[in-house]
């Protein structure tokens, strides 16, 4: 099977011409498993730009209420509403998704697993200019009469499903059009990941042969199939609410609005497992071959994720305990979230352990990656607090929340991607990305992040509600001392956007000026490593690799190296 | 048995905020054992985590040892923890189901009524006035402020006219959504006279961020004095029709960005 998918794959016609292409079939309409992979990247990174002005406005109004913002003007509080709105759909859907698993996926995988390209890769092309389309369409939805869409990125019914609640009779409706292309895109994707990663791999790579990182936006991929189907339903059943005046959530009309927070969040919580595991891969990946190691227990890592994968279809209703569900049924969610800590907790220590005995060298992207871990281990703990109901009765809706899932996504969508563009710029480019300047981007990511969220934290345990456009309406968040903690967050912010220059600079300069990076940089096994920087069209040129083991055997005893690429012959071997 | 761990407990939020109902001390105990527990591990492992970064730094000429993870013994390194990890686990949900039974389950029989509407953008609240029985003639009919006696056990019930909100009070603790079509009933005892926030805690539309209102809670003579200054003073239809001349300020105020 695996020889006739990659001969297919070797004969298609996208891969027939290496003649010179023109600027459009080689840029943006190629079919290139690369080219897809920046063209998601740079997509991603645009947006996470519109995110976090969007976060920059909203953080000036909490802080200094009511004053005119600078690159913005007065904020009203259904600006307000769209900002913070629009802010966590484009984080998640536009940024975490393209950047880790499309980019990731695209760019990594065939190179990971050694074969030419994606398996399907006029679907992936189609893939990517749906997610552009979705990326549009969004954008629209700012600037249409009436304003975006502002009724949180949850978009609860029936706050959602008619104009007269939400105030924004075109703004919903394209919102929710552009949350469904974003996932028809992302379906696309990943039926190529999946079927690639199971049937072109090089020869000789076993299931126990392939990079963590390819597993992790296997499972990913595959958790993300299994859970949309809920969402994309309800998404056509609230579209109709909308505009063809359903009423599938219309309680007055038989219907019931907790029937979209089920189809949500059924989603919603695998899909926060969904951008977990690109992230996991990459940290993982970076940590073996920068603490020369082997990872610690690969099979007891891929065993927890698929697990974690499994355990993640129920916990949904966790994001629901005071909403009306049956009371009862939180014993059986608050039990399943809390053991949902065990898997997690697996890989986290298998990482940590993955550094015993190491020889640590802190490269800018090492130390990206260790910060993955340490922040993320805050967010992982802080969700027990959420998890058990009982507290959550307390705790929902808070700043606490808030604060506790930027403590998860920041690492994942922010700490891993940065890990990951500094180590695998020079394959992309050709060249490396410059430590310095890396280095100060880095403390200047790092510090002001935890300036952040860990004010919010408390503010969220003073009781600190979420979505409020100007806590001076209410009198026991007035005071001054809640106040300077919001100033304190919104500076904090400031400093962190402002580092996010030093990092578009080094970028820029890297990509003309960067040290010209060579095959292999890092000393890494894995078979990206083996080709050009960055590769030709086809990848390996014209002997696809062979594997011989597994892709983290660092510092292996007897050996002169201390790294052993998969796809060197062993000496035992006649060649 | 939470008073008597309360002695033994920091008292996080109680340092954020009063304990104005009688579970709050439940969850407030419920949040300090997890504090404990968490921070425990969460600590450990932070401080194992930067040793090992330390330790291990590359150092010339050192190389690094060859480990899989594979054999039972390495293996032990991280199944031990992580059957601490399930103890921790068990420790944590005894008391979350405890503390659950008894304010979403458990709904003693109360001394008083309330019904509580919420709208974009306010809240009604409907006392049960001078004959202690809701739904009456003399039911006092309030915008935005909640008038309690202290030391009462109430049962609400908990409606919405129009999309969800929900109902939170954070110096008794407690939350619950609203859901149009249907109610929602709970309880809650206060023990602190005083005056406090009432906040809208789901997002529920342009004018979610003002959607306040405040409780009040008095002693006994200061309650029987506001119940008899507010008896007949409006009926309902005079209070929805005052509100209604607020709603369009608020609906102008839309401007959108």
């Amino acid at each position: 099977m695996a020889e006739v998918a990659h001969a297919e794959v070797g004969h298609g016609d996208a891969h027939d011409d290496h003649h010179e292409q023109s600027f459009w079939s080689k840029y943006v309409f190629s079919t290139d498993h690369k080219i897809i992979g920046f063209q998601y990247m740079f997509t991603g990174m645009a947006m996470a730009l519109i995110g976090g002005y969007f976060a920059y406005v909203f953080r000036m109004q909490l802080a200094f209420p009511g004053n005119s913002i600078p690159f913005w003007g007065t904020l009203s509080p259904a600006a307000y509403n769209s900002l913070v709105t629009n802010h966590g759909t484009i984080m998640i859907f536009w940024v975490a998704m393209p950047v880790l698993i499309a980019a990731m996926g695209n760019f990594l995988i065939p190179l990971m697993i050694g074969c030419d390209d994606m398996v399907f890769p006029r679907v992936n092309r189609l893939s990517y200019q749906i997610f552009l389309l979705s990326a549009i369409v969004l954008i629209i939805s700012f600037f249409v009469p009436g304003g975006g869409f502002g009724g949180a990125w949850t978009a609860y019914p029936p706050l959602s499903a008619k104009a007269e609640y939400n105030s924004t009779p075109f703004g919903a409706p394209l919102w929710l059009i552009a949350v469904t292309l974003e996932i028809v895109a992302f379906l696309l994707g990943g039926i190529n990941f999946i079927t690639t990663t199971m049937n072109a791999r090089a020869k000789g790579m076993k299931m126990y042969d392939i990079p963590m990182i390819v597993w992790m936006i296997v499972i990913a991929s595959i958790l993300f199939m299994c859970s949309v189907g809920p969402l994309i339903a309800g998404a056509v059943m609230l579209l109709f609410d909308q505009t063809l005046g359903t009423a599938f959530f219309d309680a007055a009309a038989g219907g019931d609005p907790v029937l979209w927070q089920h189809l949500f969040w059924f989603f919603g919580h695998p899909e926060v497992y969904v951008v977990l595991l690109p992230a996991f891969g990459i940290v993982g990946e970076i940590t073996c071959t920068f603490a020369r190691k082997k990872l610690f227990s690969y099979k007891l890592i891929l065993y927890s994720t698929i697990g974690l994968g499994i355990l993640s279809f129920f916990v949904w209703a966790h994001h629901q305990f005071i909403s009306g569900v049956d009371p009862r049924a939180t014993y059986l969610f608050t039990t399943t979230t809390l053991l949902i800590s065990i898997p997690v907790a697996i890989i986290m220590f298998a990482y940590i352990a993955t550094l015993y005995g190491g020889s640590i060298r802190f490269t800018t992207a090492m130390l990206f990656g260790l910060a993955f871990t340490g922040e993320f281990l805050l967010g992982g703990v802080t969700g027990i607090w959420l998890g058990s109901s009982g507290v959550d009765i307390y705790l929902h809706d808070t700043y606490f929340v808030l604060a506790h899932f930027h403590y998860t996504f920041v690492p994942i969508a922010i700490i891993a991607t940065f890990a990951a563009v500094y180590y695998w710029f020079p394959k992309m480019f050709g060249r490396k990305m410059n430590e310095t300047l890396g280095k100060f981007h880095f403390w200047g990511t790092i510090i002001p992040f935890n300036g952040i969220f860990i004010p919010l934290f408390i503010l969220g345990a003073g009781g600190q509600h979420r979505r409020i456009y100007n806590y001076q309406h209410f009198p026991d968040l007035a005071g001054a001392d809640m106040q300077d903690m919001r100033v304190f967050a919104t500076i904090s912010l400031i400093v962190m956007l402002a580092f996010q220059l030093v990092f578009i600079a080094n970028f820029i300069i890297s990509l003309k000026k960067g040290e010209k990076a060579g095959k292999n940089p890092w000393k890494a096994n894995t078979l990206e490593w083996i080709t050009e920087s960055p590769p030709p069209h086809g990848n390996f040129g014209e002997t696809m690799p062979t594997v011989y083991r597994g892709p983290y055997e660092y510092s292996v005893e007897g050996r002169e190296q201390d790294y052993w690429p998969q796809n060197e012959k062993p000496e035992s071997e006649p060649s | 048995m939470f008073d008597f761990l309360d002695r033994f407990m920091p008292g996080i939020l109680e340092w954020l905020l009063p304990r104005a109902s009688t579970y709050a001390i439940e969850i407030d105990v419920l949040f300090d054992v997890i504090t404990i527990l968490v921070g425990f591990w969460f600590f450990l492992v932070l401080g194992y985590f930067f040793y090992l970064i330390f330790r291990y730094r590359h150092r010339e000429g050192q190389r690094a040892e060859y480990i899989s993870g594979e054999t039972h013994k390495q293996k032990q390194a991280i199944e031990i923890p992580h059957y601490l990890i399930l103890i921790c686990d068990v420790a944590i949900l005894v008391p979350t189901f405890m503390v659950w039974y008894n304010i979403k389950i458990d709904i003693p029989p109360p001394d008083e009524e309330v019904r509580v509407v919420s709208q974009q953008w306010a809240w009604t609240f409907y006392h049960a006035g001078a004959d202690g029985v809701l739904g009456t003639d003399d039911d006092i009919v309030s915008i935005n402020e909640l008038h309690l006696k202290n030391n009462t056990q109430y049962t609400y019930h908990l409606e919405s006219l129009d999309v969800m909100h929900s109902f939170s009070i954070p110096v008794f603790r407690l939350k619950q959504d609203a859901i149009p079509g249907r109610v929602i009933s709970g309880h809650f005892k206060p023990i602190l006279t005083g005056e406090w926030d009432i906040q809208c805690a789901e997002m529920c539309g342009v004018a979610h961020g003002i959607m306040g209102a405040r409780v009040f809670i008095e002693t006994e003579e200061e309650h029987a004095a506001w119940i008899a200054a507010n008896t007949p003073k409006l009926s309902e239809g005079e209070m929805l029709a005052a509100k209604d001349e607020n709603l369009p300020e608020v609906k102008e105020d839309q401007n959108n960005g």
